[in-house]
C-alpha cells in the first residue's frame, strides 16, 4: 500500500512543453506513471512528447480522465495554476515550482480550505510510491518498494535518506517533498496521519529543518495519536540565526525555530531522532525490527 | 530584501501613513541645510539596515542647523556597531534628519506572515520601542494580534480589537484604526514579509506618526515591483553573497575553514551540521541547486575559495537531475582554470555516480574521494585541522 499516488493516478503535468515540464514528465512516464496529459493554454490539440496537450485542467479531466496535476509553471504563474487544478476537480495537485510570492501562497491555502482536493508544496521534488507511480522530480532508481514512509521539507536531503534505505535494503511505502517554503498545502501532521492510517507503512521518517514549528507539531501529533514507530531528523543545528537558508521557510526569525527546540520537541515525543544525517537510515532500520 | 528607514517611510508615505517630517543627507552640510528648511530641534539617524542603532550611538538631537551639521559629520562615515552588524560594525553613508517630536506616548506596530496558519498577522503592544521578541517572551498578554483573511481584507473589527487592546480611545482610537489599515494595505501591496513600525508614537497635540520605520519585502515576490528592488543597497549586503546572488547561487558566509558546495537547500544544511559533529566548522552554506551547469560549479567554486579562511573544500553531490559526470567535469574544469591548490574532498551519489568517479580519478588532480557523507565530513574536517597546525 501506499499514500497519495499509486496505480490509479492519472497526472496531467500543467506547464508541459516548458523545460522543465517536457523534461520531467518523460522522467515520470518512463517510470510507469500514468501522464495522461499536458496543459499549456493555446496549445490544446498538440501531441508534446506524445503526450496529448489541453487548453485547460478541466479538458484534461473531461476528455483524459486527469486525477493528479503535476505543476511546473513559473512563479508567478503558479498560484493561478493550483486554483485552476482545484477548480477542475483535481484531487492530488503537486505543485514543483519554486518562488511563489507568500501573499499569493496566503490566498491559495485559504482558499482551499474546505476544498476535497489536496495541494503538495510548492518548492518541492514531489511525491513518490516506489514501483507505481513516481509524480515529480525526484531520481526514481534510487528508490524501492516496502514498509518506510518518508515525509520531508528537503528535496535531495530526502534522497540522501531514501539512498541510505535502499542500501539497507529497506523499500519505501511513498516518499513526500512536502516543500520549502514558509505555506504549503500538505503539512508533516497531514502526512503522519494518513500513514498512520496506511496498512503498507510500519515506520517513518521525518526529515525537518529550522524555521517555523512544523516538526513541533508533528511531535505533538505523534505523541497523541501514533503508534508507528518514528524515526526523525532536522537539518540546520549550526544555520546562523535569520539568515535564510536557501529555502524561503529555513529561516530562524526572532530566535524561533531552531534545530534544538525542533529535535528536543520530537524526543519529548518518543521520536527516535538522528544526531548526524548519517545515522537516518540505521536508526530507520533499528525501530523496523524492535516493531 | 530589506531597505533603509527613510526609503520605508517614503513607500509608507506613498499609503497615507503618517510620518515625521524629513529627508536624507549624504554630507553634514546637507543635513544642516535640512535642519534649516525644518526649523528647530531635529533628530539625525544612521541609515544602515541594522537595527539598535540609537545604543550604538547612531542617533543624536541636533538643536540648531550649526549642531546638525557637527551631529552629522560625526555620524557620516562612522563604523556604527550593533547588536545586528557583527564586531566591525557598518559604515554609515546616509542619515535621516527629521523633526523632533514631543512624545506622550510610544506604541509598538507590526506586520508579519503567520506560518503557522497561513494569514497574515498584525500585532499591537503598549510596549513600544522596545525589543518586541522580548516582550512576546516575557509578557505575551502584552501583544494583541488579529489574523487578516485575504478574502475579506482587513475590516473594523480587526483596528478595533487592536486598539481597545493598545487601551486607546476617542480620536486616538479612531487615528489608529486609520494608521493600521493604511499600513496592511502597503503590506499587501509591496509582497512585505515584515512591515513594523516601532515606536508608533501619539505626540502632545494627539498625532500619530511612524517614528521608525522598517520593512521587509518577500524575495519571492520583488520581481513584481521594479520600484523596490531598485532600492536596494549591496554596500549593506557581504561582497561574496552579492557576487553568488549573480549566479543564481544561495551562499550564506560563515566563520569556519570547511568550505563547502552543496546541490539542495536541506543537504547543505545537513553537510554543514556533519563537518560540526565531525570536529570542524563550515566556512559557508552553498547551495548549487537541482541542475547546476559546468558554469555554475565554476563561479561556485571562484566564490567558495575567496574566503580566504578555507583551508578545505568538501563537495556533496546527491546527483539526481544533477548528473555525477556533469559534476565532475564542472568541478575538473574549474580546479583547473582557478589553479586551486586546496585539498578538495567529493562525495557524490546518484546518477552516473561510478562515470563520475572514474572522471575524477583519471583527472590527475588531487581529490579525495568519500564513500559516505560521515566519511567525507570526517576526512575534511581532519584535512582542515592538519592544514591549522
Amino acid at each position: 500500500m501506499s499514500i497519495l499516488v499509486d496505480e490509479q493516478t492519472r497526472v496531467v503535468v500543467q506547464g508541459i512543453t516548458g523545460k522543465e515540464g517536457s523534461f520531467h514528465a518523460k522522467g515520470c512516464l518512463e517510470y510507469g506513471t500514468k501522464i495522461v496529459g499536458g496543459v499549456t493554454p493555446g496549445k490544446g490539440g498538440m501531441l508534446h512528447e506524445g503526450i496529448p496537450v489541453f487548453n485547460t485542467v478541466a479538458y484534461a479531466v473531461k476528455e483524459a480522465g486527469a486525477n493528479t496535476s503535476l505543476i511546473f509553471v513559473p512563479p508567478v504563474f503558479a498560484a493561478d495554476a493550483i486554483l485552476e487544478a482545484a477548480d477542475a476537480g483535481i484531487g492530488v495537485i503537486v505543485c514543483i515550482t519554486e518562488g511563489i510570492p507568500a501573499l499569493d501562497m496566503v490566498k491559495v491555502s485559504r482558499c482551499l480550505q474546505g476544498q476535497a482536493s489536496r495541494l503538495i508544496g510548492p518548492n518541492c521534488p514531489g511525491v513518490i510510491s516506489p514501483g507505481k507511480a513516481k509524480v515529480g522530480i525526484m531520481p526514481g532508481h534510487i528508490h524501492i518498494p516496502g514498509p518506510v514512509g518518508v515525509v520531508s521539507r528537503s528535496g535531495t536531503l530526502t534522497y540522501e535518506a531514501v539512498g541510505q534505505l535502499t542500501q539497507r535494503g529497506i523499500g519505501q511505502s511513498t516518499c513526500v517533498g512536502i516543500g520549502g517554503d514558509p505555506i504549503i498545502g500538505t503539512s508533516f501532521v497531514d502526512c503522519l496521519r494518513l500513514f498512520q492510517e496506511d496498512p503498507g507503512t510500519q515506520a517513518i521518517l521525518l526529515i525537518g529543518e529550522i524555521g517555523g514549528t512544523a516538526e513541533e507539531e508533528a511531535a505533538a501529533f505523534v505523541n497523541a495519536h501514533m503508534d508507528k514507530p518514528v524515526v526523525g531528523y532536522v537539518a540546520g543545528m549550526t544555520a546562523p540565526p535569520g539568515r535564510r537558508m536557501g529555502h524561503a521557510g529555513a529561516i530562524i526569525a526572532g530566535g524561533k525555530g531552531t534545530a534544538a527546540e525542533k529535535v528536543a520537541a520530537m524526543e519529548a515525543a518518543g521520536i527516535h531522532v538522528c544526531r548526524s544525517p548519517a545515522e537516518m537510515g540505521v536508526l530507520v532500520e533499528k525501530s523496523l525490527r524492535r516493531r | 530584501m530589506k531597505i533603509h528607514e527613510y526609503q520605508a517611510k517614503a513607500i509608507l508615505g506613498e499609503f497615507g501613513v503618517p510620518v515625521p517630517r524629513g529627508r536624507v543627507a549624504g554630507t553634514p552640510a546637507e543635513a544642516s541645510a535640512i535642519a534649516r528648511e525644518l526649523g528647530g530641534t531635529v533628530v539625525v539617524k544612521a541609515q544602515i539596515h541594522a537595527g539598535g542603532r540609537g545604543k550604538g550611538g547612531g542617533v543624536k538631537l541636533a538643536k540648531s542647523p550649526e549642531d546638525a551639521a557637527q551631529v552629522g559629520s560625526q555620524i557620516l562615515g562612522m563604523m556604527l556597531k550593533t547588536h545586528q552588524t557583527g564586531p566591525e560594525g557598518q559604515q554609515v553613508k546616509r542619515v535621516l534628519v527629521e523633526e523632533a517630536m514631543d512624545i506622550r506616548q510610544e506604541l509598538y506596530l507590526g506586520i508579519v506572515i503567520d506560518r503557522s496558519v497561513g494569514l497574515p498577522v498584525i500585532m499591537a503592544s503598549s510596549a513600544g520601542g522596545m525589543d518586541i521578541e522580548e516582550v512576546a517572551q516575557t509578557r505575551p498578554e502584552a501583544i494583541t494580534k488579529v489574523h487578516v483573511d485575504p478574502a475579506t481584507g482587513i475590516q473594523g473589527y480587526h483596528t478595533r480589537k487592536l486598539g481597545f487592546g493598545l487601551g486607546l480611545t476617542g480620536d486616538t482610537l479612531k487615528g489608529v484604526a486609520d494608521f493600521v489599515i493604511r499600513l496592511y494595505r502597503a503590506f499587501e501591496a509591496k509582497d512585505c514579509s515584515l512591515a513594523e513600525i516601532n515606536p508608533l508614537v501619539i505626540t502632545g497635540d494627539g498625532r500619530l506618526l511612524a517614528l521608525d520605520a522598517k520593512m521587509t519585502f518577500d524575495d519571492n515576490g520583488i520581481s513584481r515591483h521594479p520600484d523596490v528592488l531598485a532600492l536596494r543597497d549591496v554596500d549593506e549586503e557581504s561582497p561574496l553573497e552579492v557576487e553568488a546572488s549573480k549566479y543564481n547561487l544561495s551562499y550564506i558566509k560563515l566563520d569556519g575553514n570547511v568550505g563547502c558546495m552543496v546541490n539542495g537547500a536541506g543537504l547543505a544544511m545537513a553537510t554543514m551540521d556533519i563537518i560540526k559533529l565531525a570536529g570542524g566548522e563550515p566556512a559557508n552554506f552553498l547551495d548549487v541547486g537541482g541542475g547546476a551547469s559546468a558554469e555554475q560549479i565554476e563561479n561556485a567554486f571562484r566564490i567558495l575559495i575567496s574566503d580566504r579562511n578555507v583551508k578545505v573544500v568538501l563537495i556533496n553531490i546527491f546527483g539526481g537531475i544533477l548528473r555525477c559526470d556533469r559534476l565532475a567535469e564542472g568541478v575538473i574544469k574549474a580546479v583547473r582554470a582557478l589553479d586551486v591548490t586546496l585539498p578538495i574532498v567529493i562525495r557524490m551519489e546518484g546518477t552516473n555516480v561510478e562515470l563520475g568517479r572514474q572522471m575524477l580519478k583519471e583527472s590527475g588532480l588531487n581529490f579525495v574521494n568519500a564513500e559516505t557523507m560521515a566519511d567525507a565530513a570526517a576526512l575534511a574536517a581532519q584535512a582542515a585541522g592538519a592544514v591549522h597546525s
